[in-house]
């Protein structure tokens, strides 16, 4: 035990500012001060793997890292779809995925967001359109903020979910389905 | 008949690869796999490919570290079939399946029922074979047929293919009594892209870049894996400080891996420190990767001819550094990991495989070392420049995920120890040479010791620089029956922990 308190104190704190949305943000108390106001609460993400080659999922992990620090924003990933403000989707849509994504993006309620994530996300990527891939995202659910790169480095995601999260025309449409369920 | 004299027959690959391929009759396919399961060999992969109009089913193994691929030209009217191998070679059952999947051939007496093939395109289809793509929009119903389990108070718990957490997507169908596990059924597959399909619409001097993408935390065992078969056909010299560079990327992809590993066990078994801890670790060595090489993944970093990134004094002091601090926080940190009550008791005894059953069901790569399968062919068929290192093997034999957890901690020692080295012994000079295209018709193959295991992949050339055929192969292949086996007597919260103590790849096994 006291070896594991010594290397907490040791480590310290790590945490890094977080990078400038769109929009040049960079205090941290006034962007939770601003997803609040949109949300009323906390940021809560649903992750989908539609298809990618997991590169994408390994720089999403790195935002839970103490550099990053997503929860620090107030921000976090959840288990269900269904306690989702926005879906952060990876990959190409692989066929074989296109029931599961739009059954989680259908249950996933009102007002929401969609950033599709990596190359393949937005464009398809390497992979393309064949008889087992859909393509890019965007070709089987509706998508708010798409960010490019290969795969996009940690910094950029988040970037992404800011965008998304203070668009303000997104936030005034209430959302992708319109009234609030 | 001995294994030497099925050798002297086929025909060895030129580049030094350290492969040898023959054509087998319908009768010799089995006696040279009999022959080979006999000697100890290990089945790598077993995959389709259409030659000059011909069917082919061809089968790649292992024995005594020299590699046999034999080719069996497959014809008859009706429905083509070939003997069966997943008696000899239980890995080889879902890829038969995948064959027939993929390519329409089938495995005589074997289970026929699709893997790969969910509802995206109907039974009569070949992606491999066929050339127009079939109707779509059919809304075919997806049904598999999962193995029952009757008795008393037997439930059954569904789980995917979308999981809680940031993960692949792939079905684990439980069927428990309580919380403990009777027996555990996978369907993978969702996640399958088309990719042999892909590669024979890209040029074979760019088709590294999809070998790379194949499994994203694997991208330098596989873009080296096929640029190794690209080069050994096309007769290429790669200079010695692109293959040092080349070797530093890998053994970087095994380092970042474990780390991110050790840190998800800890966090799989309660212990968030560990995953804060390591996940920092992995965080500053992705930086000074990205500072030293200039980028985080090496996706890209591994070309024909050699590799796209030099690295300067500066670049190589600062990853030195930064290897160094990881290697020694790392030691700490496997002292509490080694000494935690709470963690050792959901480490130790879970998930077991015992090296008799890893033996029988040819469990390969970190895992199989784990249960007294001590192969790493780095060690066993080094290729250049492991001929001139001198990596340690890591193993243990209980075969469970401390295990497990205690090779990762091992080889993220030996590979800073290589690292180290392969910075101190960084020859100078060109780091990247030009690739000449290959003839057409030719068949040439990579095998690299990738952080999960051995990355298999054959090429096989087109006219004017075209992929014929290319097939990247996963050892997730192996290595996925055998967490069924792993998971049974254990309790369901700690499938999550003996799932990631495998961490096999989705993407990588369904193409």
């Amino acid at each position: 035990m006291l070896k594991t308190l010594r290397q907490i104190a040791s480590v310290g704190v790590v945490t890094e500012p977080p990078p400038d949305p769109e929009d040049s943000l960079r205090v941290r108390e006034i962007l939770q001060g601003k997803i609040r106001a949109v949300l009323g609460r906390a940021l809560s993400i649903r992750h989908i793997d539609a298809g990618s080659c997991n590169g994408c999922e390994l720089e999403i992990h790195a935002l839970n890292n103490p550099l990053y620090n997503l929860e620090g924003l107030g921000m976090r990933f959840v288990a269900s779809p269904r306690h989702a403000d926005l879906l952060l989707v990876t990959g190409p849509v692989s066929r074989h995925m296109h029931a599961a994504l739009v059954r989680t993006y259908e249950a996933t309620p009102a007002p929401k967001l969609v950033v599709a994530i990596g190359d393949c996300g937005c464009t398809g990527g390497v992979f393309g359109e064949n008889y087992a891939s859909c393509g890019r995202i965007s070709n089987v659910i509706p998508v708010d903020v798409a960010v490019p790169g290969c795969p996009p480095t940690p910094t950029r995601i988040l970037a992404g979910i800011l965008t998304a999260v203070t668009d303000s025309q997104a936030v005034h449409r209430g959302g992708r389905n319109g009234p609030k369920r | 008949m001995p294994l030497r004299r099925w050798f002297a027959h086929a025909r060895e690959h030129p580049g030094g690869t350290g492969f040898s391929s023959l054509i087998v009759t319908h009768d010799d396919w089995r006696s040279v796999m009999e022959d080979l399961r006999a000697a100890g060999g290990r089945l790598i992969a077993l995959w389709a490919s259409r030659e000059a109009g011909v069917d082919h089913v061809r089968g790649v193994a292992l024995a005594e570290s020299r590699g046999l691929i034999a080719s069996l030209p497959v014809q008859g009217d009706g429905e083509p079939s070939y003997p069966r191998l997943d008696d000899l070679f239980p890995a080889a059952a879902r890829m038969q399946r995948a064959i027939l999947d993929l390519s329409g051939l089938r495995a005589s007496d074997a289970d026929g029922r699709p893997w790969l093939r969910h509802s995206a395109w109907p039974a009569g289809y070949r992606p491999l074979v066929d050339a127009a793509a079939p109707a779509a929009g059919s809304a075919m119903l997806d049904r598999y047929d999962f193995v029952r389990v009757e008795g008393d108070g037997v439930h059954e718990i569904a789980v995917g293919p979308v999981h809680a957490g940031t993960i692949e997507p792939g079905h684990f169908r439980f069927s428990v009594v309580g919380e403990k596990v009777l027996r555990l059924e996978e369907r993978l597959g969702y996640v399958h892209k088309g990719i042999e399909q892909r590669f024979t619409q890209l040029p074979i001097l760019e088709a590294h870049r999809l070998a790379a993408r194949v499994s994203g935390d694997s991208s330098v065992a596989y873009s080296w894996a096929y640029v190794q078969a690209l080069e050994g056909l096309a007769g290429t010299e790669v200079p010695v400080r692109g293959l040092w560079l080349r070797a530093l990327c890998l053994e970087l992809e095994r380092l970042a891996n474990h780390l991110g590993d050790l840190g998800a066990l800890g966090n799989d078994a309660g212990f968030s420190f560990g995953l804060i801890q390591f996940s920092r670790l992995k965080e500053l060595l992705l930086r000074a990767q990205q500072q030293a090489l200039g980028a985080r993944y090496l996706m890209d970093a591994i070309v024909p001819g050699g590799v796209s990134y030099n690295l300067d004094a500066l670049g190589s002091e600062g990853l030195r550094a930064r290897i160094r601090a990881v290697a020694c926080e790392v030691a700490k940190l496997r002292t509490t990991y080694d000494e935690h009550e709470g963690v050792r008791d959901r480490f130790m005894g879970a998930g077991t495989v015992s090296p008799e059953l890893a033996v029988q069901l040819g469990l390969t790569g970190l895992a199989g070392r784990a249960s007294g399968q001590p192969f790493d062919l780095r060690v066993d068929r080094p290729w250049a420049p492991y001929t001139e290192l001198a990596p340690l093997k890591c193993g243990r034999t209980e075969g469970d995920v401390a295990a497990r957890v205690a090779v990762r901690f091992d080889e993220v020692q030996e590979s800073c120890r290589l690292l180290d080295e392969i910075l101190t012994r960084m020859p100078a000079g060109p780091w990247q040479t030009v690739v000449e295209l290959p003839r057409a018709g030719l068949l040439g193959a990579g095998l690299i010791e990738g952080w999960r295991g051995p990355v298999f992949v054959a090429l096989e050339t087109g006219e004017g620089g075209t992929i014929r055929r290319c097939h990247p192969h996963d050892p997730s292949w192996q290595n996925w029956p055998v967490l069924e086996h792993a998971v049974i007597g254990n309790i369901v919260p700690d499938f999550p922990l003996i799932n990631k103590s495998f961490n096999l790849s989705y993407s990588g096994h369904d193409l």
